[in-house]
């Protein structure tokens, strides 16, 4: 043996990886095997390679990288003796997997394997294809796989089936090639063979209609006729399980059967009998027998309507139910929910006991209760279960409420009969567990809360003391705070009283009091905050005698770390201290919540949500300022399709919309009216003169924003390919000038980006020009600009010329375009190549003249480009 | 169908690890991670079985070990129940009395006996006797 290679043999290194008594130092162990493995593969032994690969294998398990020794288990495989072979192919089914490229290369060495004259050779080849068979090599082998169903040892036949269900998920098409050889196992004695080919016919009828039909018609008798004489025959010991033989080969034939009487009535009847056989002989004290019968109850449920045994299988679901059991307390839940589709009486009975199950101590068992729970609900029995579950959630565990307050709301939500009810139902769950609710239940309630005029005061009133309770409960907070700034003239003055409630007494302090708290809190969140802000505006005006003392809490968020709150703290001082005539209307009540929207809009939300959260949170340098508050804003907006990168406007936009809308019905609440402008202008203190005169309040609320030099604005103008507005403006004489003269704002951000946005060099009536920019890789300095000339005009353009000059620091050169002739609404193309010297320090531009003839008439036009991106 | 079988002992070290779907090599760490938290803690007399993100963990403890097979969620939870039983049984009669250390320094030859039990996430074999025996047939060859 040469010297120098690891004389350790893997019994050895399994011991000194044992021995380790850190982690450090079985890391030390395992990186000088691996060094000696690695130095015995460059030495290219192959007497070594069977130790290198078993070693191999057991630093794998322990989760070290071996993907070098990924050759060596290709090497083994293409080694002719079977021991060579046998450790090469569990390297390869350890090693590696269907998604790497090495695998392509065994596919050769598989084939030859396949149709190797040692059968346990092709065992090997047949076990490792069944493991680890990609598309492509199911495709390639399916062949040989497919003819070695039919070999003569059954232990090729059994591995050939499974092989074959493999090669059918991978590859549904080869699924109509399968099924004679399939029906042909079917005819089986030997048990591997035959819970193996039933395995395969499952699988074809799951992905293939004809085969499906095919099995239905021929093989539906003769498996029925197999399932008998297994569940009839006498003690066998090789198969026998607790006094059942072959309990999986049972459950396996039961799951065919199921998808052959499965929409069909003639074969359903036909396995009638042998059902009622197993439902009713079968064994149930031990696991063995419940498995069969558990198996059996699914089929009795999945195929035609049978009534009689639906009746037995439920009372073999209800036996299940009241087993000591917990495993098949499980599984009866489980199937219990299957039932509940054709017989929701029998499963009603149950309740209680399923109500017990809810409160388990297994979180298995819990899970599966509460979904059985909330399909058993019904307009009828929610009162009672809601109490129920509601007392339940008092005492459950923390990591179960927020699952079981989910599912309360959900079925609350859902089957409340009336809004009182409702209300009440989700204080009680915002008050136990508040913090597990999602966004969107409260939201919800809110929208519910606004639309039940008749409720305002009675659930403010509850709220309240909920919230002197619960306070660390931050949705039950948030919900509180929102009520109480919109209905605190309610809260105090006790107005409409209900009949259940007694009268209290709360004095405008104390309900700023609770939003004092919540803003000063120091685990408040920024939502919470946030809405904790508004609902002061708004209670300052609902309180007067409030308002100094409101004006020196907002005045102290000033001071806030989060951009969003400071800037709006000092907006609401400047509208509580300097705009008293307005803030009235500024703040009255919110418009009623329309639900319809809000509903259409929680179904559809949680992609949409998720761009609304991503987007401004990575283009505001405050991080998580901006998106809460327009996440809050948005409830409130009807404008829900507003872009959600434009952020600030965004909310600016919502703010106003929301507000004016209420006081000023007519003006709608979806459009900015130009009086808001004017507004928010003054309450920016903004010099600028409102560039708003004659433009769309779209234009007006961008270019706002862009003065409040917003990089959120910035960011959609870059991630637009040819954004819409500039396109106009461009063309719009004065608004030009606002826009140019922050173009370096937005194209700041473009030396960031990989790739530079196509412009809009030039727009006219007749003609437009877009550019579309390249960089030759390390030439930063050069830019290749596609321009392609688009033709608006109905009238084709000949003789076209285009000519462009630069400033000195550039150096500009044209190639030929395209044609010279442009069609109506046709385009051609030209490439110009810039070089920049000034590179870094100054932004390219560009003045131009086009030429062409129409109809035989000269036109010129004439235009300075502003707009490249930065950095070029 | 099977996703993968892991064999682990209480302090969560892997002793067998088995995936009939393709995952990263970091994913299979996680998910042994994870399965290994799953099932560690649970009573004695809690079910076998635990949801494990959109699959189901069926796992039975022997002394010190974990058997956990992950399948499908519309599998039969008793039948692979049985299942984990009958390949202890067969590990059992293969090491005759099996006990962990044997798993460890033989651990290729538990791989083997899985393959002639299971395979592509199907059971192929429900006979100890055929197992035990192909199982020797295949060891004579190896001499």
């Amino acid at each position: 043996m040469n010297p120098f290679s690891s004389g350790t043999r893997l019994r050895d290194m399994i011991r000194s990886i044992r021995a380790c008594k850190t982690a450090a130092e079985e890391r030390g162990v395992v990186r000088k095997e691996c060094a000696d493995i690695r130095a015995s593969i460059n030495e290219n032994d192959p007497h070594d390679r069977h130790r290198n690969l078993a070693k191999l294998m057991f630093i794998h398990m322990l989760g070290y990288p071996t993907h070098f020794g990924q050759m060596e288990c290709l090497k083994l495989i293409a080694s002719p003796g079977f021991p060579e072979k046998r450790i090469g192919y569990l390297g390869l089914m350890l090693l590696l997997d269907e998604r790497q490229e090495v695998l392509m290369l065994v596919t050769n060495s598989l084939k030859q394997d396949l149709n190797h004259t040692n059968q346990y050779v092709v065992g090997l080849a047949l076990c490792a294809l069944g493991n680890i068979c990609s598309a492509e090599m199911a495709r390639d082998l399916a062949p040989e796989v497919e003819r070695l169903i039919q070999f003569r040892d059954p232990n090729i036949r059994k591995k050939a089936a499974l092989c074959s269900t493999r090669i059918v998920r991978k590859v549904p098409d080869l699924a109509e090639n399968f099924v004679n050889a399939a029906s042909s196992l079917l005819k089986e004695k030997h048990h591997g063979v035959l819970i193996t080919g039933v395995q395969l016919c499952y699988e074809l009828c799951t992905i293939n209609d004809e085969a499906l039909e095919f099995f239905r018609k021929k093989c539906t008798e003769g498996l029925i006729k197999t399932l008998r004489d297994i569940t009839n025959s006498s003690y066998q010991p090789e198969y026998d399980v607790a006094g059942i033989t072959d309990p999986f080969l049972h459950i396996r034939l039961l799951k065919l059967l199921r998808v052959l009487g499965h929409g069909d009535a003639d074969a359903s009847d036909l396995m009638t009998d042998i059902l009622a056989q197993v439902a009713t002989k079968t064994e149930s004290n031990k696991n063995a027998g419940n498995a069969v019968l558990y198996e059996c109850v699914e089929t009795i449920m999945a195929i035609e309507d049978t009534s009689s045994l639906r009746v037995l299988a439920i009372n073999i679901l209800g036996r299940f139910l009241s087993n000591r059991d917990n495993n098949i307390r499980y599984v009866a839940l489980n199937m219990l929910m299957k039932a509940i589709a054709f017989d929701d009486q029998a499963v009603q009975r149950h309740r209680v006991t399923i109500l017990e199950c809810v409160k388990d101590p297994d979180a298995s068992i819990r899970k599966r209760a509460l979904e059985l729970v909330s399909l058993l609900v019904n307009e009828n029995n929610v009162k009672q279960l809601t109490k129920e579950l509601i007392d339940y959630l008092e005492i459950s565990d923390e990591d179960f409420k927020e699952d079981l307050s989910a599912k309360i709301c959900s079925i609350v939500e859902k089957f409340s009969p009336e809004k009182l009810w409702y209300i009440d139902q989700m204080l009680k769950v915002l008050s136990e567990a508040g913090k597990f609710v999602k966004d969107d239940v409260w939201h919800a309630l809110i929208v519910v809360i606004s639309n039940a005029s008749d409720l305002h005061g009675y659930t403010v009133r509850a709220l309240y003391k909920a919230v002197l309770t619960y306070s660390e409960q931050e949705t039950l907070v948030r919900v509180a705070i929102w009520c109480i700034g919109e209905y605190g003239d309610l809260l105090v003055n006790n107005v409409g009283m209900l009949g259940i409630e007694d009268p209290i007494t709360v004095t405008e302090c104390d309900a700023v009091d609770v939003i004092e708290d919540a803003i000063t809190r120091h685990n408040s969140d920024m939502t919470t905050k946030a809405m904790a802000l508004v609902a002061l505006l708004k209670l300052s005006s609902r309180f007067p005698s409030t308002s100094e003392r409101i004006k020196d809490i907002i005045v102290k968020q000033k001071g806030s770390l989060l951009l969003e709150m400071q800037q709006r703290a000092i907006e609401f001082n400047s509208i509580v201290d300097r705009h008293k005539n307005i803030r009235s209307s500024l703040v009255e009540r919110m418009p009623v919540l329309d639900e319809a929207t809000f509903n259409v809009r929680r179904a559809g939300s949680l992609p949409a949500s998720v761009s609304t959260m991503a987007k401004p949170s990575v283009s505001i340098p405050n991080g998580v300022a901006a998106a809460p508050v327009v996440d809050l804003l948005d409830l409130d907006s009807d404008d829900i399709l507003a872009p959600p990168s434009s952020s600030g406007a965004d909310f600016l936009q919502d703010l106003l919309g929301v507000d004016l809308g209420s006081s000023s019905a007519q003006s709608g609440a979806t459009q900015a009216p130009k009086a808001g402008t004017d507004l928010l202008m003054d309450i920016l203190s903004i010099g600028t003169p409102s560039p708003a005169q004659n433009s769309t309040s779209s234009i007006d609320l961008l270019s706002t924003a862009d003065v409040n030099s917003n990089p959120s604005f910035a960011l959609e103008t870059l991630s637009s390919p040819a954004p819409p507005h500039i396109a106009t403006t461009a063309s719009a004489g004065g608004m030009f000038d606002l826009l140019d003269g922050l173009s370096p704002s937005p194209s700041k951000e473009a030396t960031n980006g990989p790739a530079y946005p196509p412009i809009v060099a030039y727009e006219s009536s007749s003609l437009k020009i877009e550019f579309s920019f390249s960089k030759t890789p390390g030439n930063p300095q050069t830019t290749n600009v596609q321009a392609t000339f688009i033709n608006l005009s109905p009238n084709t353009f000949t003789d076209f010329v285009f000519q462009a000059a630069v400033p000195k620091f550039l150096q500009l050169h044209l190639d030929p375009a395209s044609s010279n002739t442009l069609q109506a609404s046709g385009n051609i193309t030209q490439n110009l190549r810039v070089t920049n010297s000034q590179h870094g320090k100054k932004s390219l531009v560009m003045r131009m003249r086009i030429g062409y003839k129409v109809n035989g008439k000269d036109v010129l036009e004439e235009g300075q480009i502003n707009n490249f991106p930065r950095g070029l | 169908m099977i996703r993968f079988i892991l064999l682990q002992n209480r302090q969560g070290k892997t002793r067998l690890a088995k995936y009939y779907v393709p995952l990263e090599e970091s994913e299979k760490h996680k998910v042994e991670y994870e399965v290994h938290r799953l099932v560690v803690n649970r009573d004695s007399k809690f079910t076998n079985f635990v949801e494990f993100r959109t699959h189901k963990v069926i796992y039975r403890r022997y002394a010190g070990l974990f058997f956990s097979l992950c399948v499908d969620i519309t599998d039969n939870e008793l039948a692979y129940l049985e299942c984990i039983h009958l390949f202890v049984e067969i590990l059992d009669h293969f090491f005759s009395n099996v006990c962990e250390l044997d798993l460890v320094f033989n651990f290729h030859k538990v791989y083997l006996i899985l393959d002639e039990f299971i395979l592509a996430g199907e059971l192929q074999e429900t006979s100890k006797r055929a197992i035990i025996e192909r199982m020797s047939e295949l060891e004579k060859l190896q001499q």
